[in-house]
């Protein structure tokens, strides 16, 4: 009976969709400039023709973002910590945390790529690094540990006091009951909102093209020039999607998942 | 009891709290000798909690002192986490870590607070649990246990620092009654075995039957105190025959606990 009306709505479904689908595309299809568009944008020539390039400059972006997460994760960490902090004697720690997060989540980062990707390397300083490479690392990591540090932060404040009450109670020092009991519990929940700030440093690999790394969409502007045809940038996009749909799955199902464990765990 | 004269397990003197513009403990003096079992009754809001709370130095205090074994300490201390380790504390709502299984909630403290090796951290959990009727739950997530049987592991949690005093605060109140009974008994083993306990409770009856002296608290202060028999069969203070008068209508009428 269950799988009945089940099936029933799946065809429904299929059925809705496959018309608006058909609508869409008879209404772009039938824009007099369509063809031209088609041409410009999905040749299927210069799709193929750009894909190895694209792909082979996307691990570039791969790169990035593992290096660049690996480091956001305990920055983030520590910023949140550093805001958490109630010892008078470390308010300077706690002010100097809260700036920079407001500061980096403030400014756009395309602003804060520009700054610090030129600005930094020009003042020729010994020692100082000029790849691009690095100033890309170091950017996205400066913006997104801010976020990260945020989504940390709600995770901790989201445990109730009680938790630490009881851990302090039992003889635990304040960093004891926080890494004890405090994160673990706080990290489980923050999973689902952690990985969606990943999604988003995936695609903000692409912005660090303006310091003249060549990444794939870099790669995809050459080949653009070259062509005079707007395709390897499409092909970037795909590959974009390839990478970031599964992950926005994953974090469906997490939170999914974790909603449910709320519902049926708390007897 | 009348115990030879010997330095209390924990003394309390004049101890004032405020909060807000509110005073909620107005000078109490109260002291446990070593092996004694006192009930704290009242209202709710007469400083019950709080009191238990500033004893286990979990919050400042506004007035008096506290001393353990003779020596004075304070919430403000250097090192008062290792002060709170000689004391334990069961809370009214278990507050058990719901990320940890059942042992590890109860190893926690002795091995990173204590600095004993894990394994020999999870012996003393496992001892423990057993004692109290709980080693097969030992690998079980708090939330698959029943009210009762987590208060019990918050106890044995509590137990496992070996403090010299264990403070109740209420721990039956979010109890369903027949989960109560289970509660009590280890309590009842655990003032046999000779542990200083400070209750906090609203069962008078086991109040009566397990608590060497009994002290009644109202608006922050601490209103008569004496043997359960005498408190519970002829309390003197109009308010503690007022409030022990409106405890009897409620439980219906039974006979007042005495020994």
């Amino acid at each position: 009976m269950a799988t009945g009306s089940a099936r029933k709505g799946l065809l429904v479904a299929t059925l809705s969709t496959l018309v608006v689908a058909a609508l869409v595309a008879y209404s772009v299809g039938s824009s007099p400039a369509w063809p031209e568009v088609q041409k410009a944008f999905f040749d299927g020539r210069y799709f193929s023709t750009s894909l190895p390039a694209v792909a082979e400059a996307f691990t570039i972006n791969i790169r990035l973002f593992i290096i660049a997460e690996l480091l956001i994760l305990p920055i983030g960490l520590l910023i949140a910590l550093a805001r958490s902090i109630t010892a008078p004697a470390l308010a300077p720690l706690r002010i100097f945390a809260t700036i920079y997060v407001d500061f980096f989540r403030g400014v756009p980062s395309i602003l804060i790529i520009y700054v610090l990707g030129f600005g930094v390397p020009a003042l020729q300083l010994d020692g100082i690094p000029k790849e691009p490479f690095f100033w890309a690392l170091v950017t996205l990591v400066l913006i997104y540990s801010a976020y990260v540090s945020e989504v940390y932060r709600a995770g901790i404040e989201s445990i109730h006091p009680s938790q630490e009450r009881a851990a302090r109670a039992l003889g635990l020092t304040r960093i004891q009951a926080l890494r004890y009991v405090v994160i673990p519990q706080a990290f489980r929940r923050v999973i689902p909102p952690l990985l969606n700030d990943f999604i988003g440093l995936q695609k903000d690999t692409a912005l660090v093209s303006i310091l003249g790394v060549v990444e794939t969409f870099k790669q995809a502007q050459i080949l653009k020039a070259a062509s005079f045809n707007f395709t390897p940038l499409m092909t970037t996009a795909l590959i974009f999607l390839v990478i970031t749909i599964p992950m926005t799955r994953l974090v469906d199902r997490l939170a999914a998942k974790d909603r449910n464990a709320q519902l049926g765990g708390t007897r | 009891m009348a115990a030879p004269r010997r330095t209390p397990a924990i003394e309390i003197k004049g101890l004032k709290k405020r909060y807000g513009g509110r005073l909620v403990l107005d000078g109490i003096n109260l002291s446990l000798a070593e092996h004694e079992v006192v009930c704290l009754i009242g209202a709710s809001g007469s400083g019950k909690s709080t009191l238990l709370r500033c004893a286990d130095l979990l919050e400042p205090i506004d007035g008096g002192s506290i001393h353990l074994d003779g020596t004075r300490v304070a919430f403000e201390d250097r090192n008062v986490d290792e002060t709170r380790r000689r004391l334990g504390i069961v809370f009214q709502g278990f507050n058990l870590f719901p990320h940890l299984t059942v042992q590890e909630n109860v190893a926690l403290a002795p091995h990173v607070a204590l600095g004993l090796t894990q394994r020999a951290a999870e012996r003393r959990a496992r001892d423990l649990l057993k004692s109290l009727g709980l080693g097969e739950k030992a690998r079980e997530y708090p939330d698959k246990l029943s009210g009762g049987q987590q208060q019990r592991v918050a106890i044995a949690r509590a137990l496992a620092t070996e403090p010299k005093v264990l403070l109740l605060d209420e721990i039956t109140s979010a109890l369903d009654p027949v989960l109560v009974a289970e509660v009590l008994e280890t309590l009842r083993t655990l003032a046999e075995s000779g542990m200083t306990m400070l209750i906090a409770t609203h069962e008078m009856a086991f109040a009566a039957d397990v608590a060497d002296r009994v002290c009644f608290l109202e608006g922050g202060r601490l209103v008569e105190e004496g043997s359960p028999k005498r408190i519970f069969g002829s309390p003197r203070d109009p308010r503690t025959k007022e409030f022990l008068r409106r405890v009897r209508s409620v439980s219906g009428g039974r006979r007042a606990p005495g020994r």
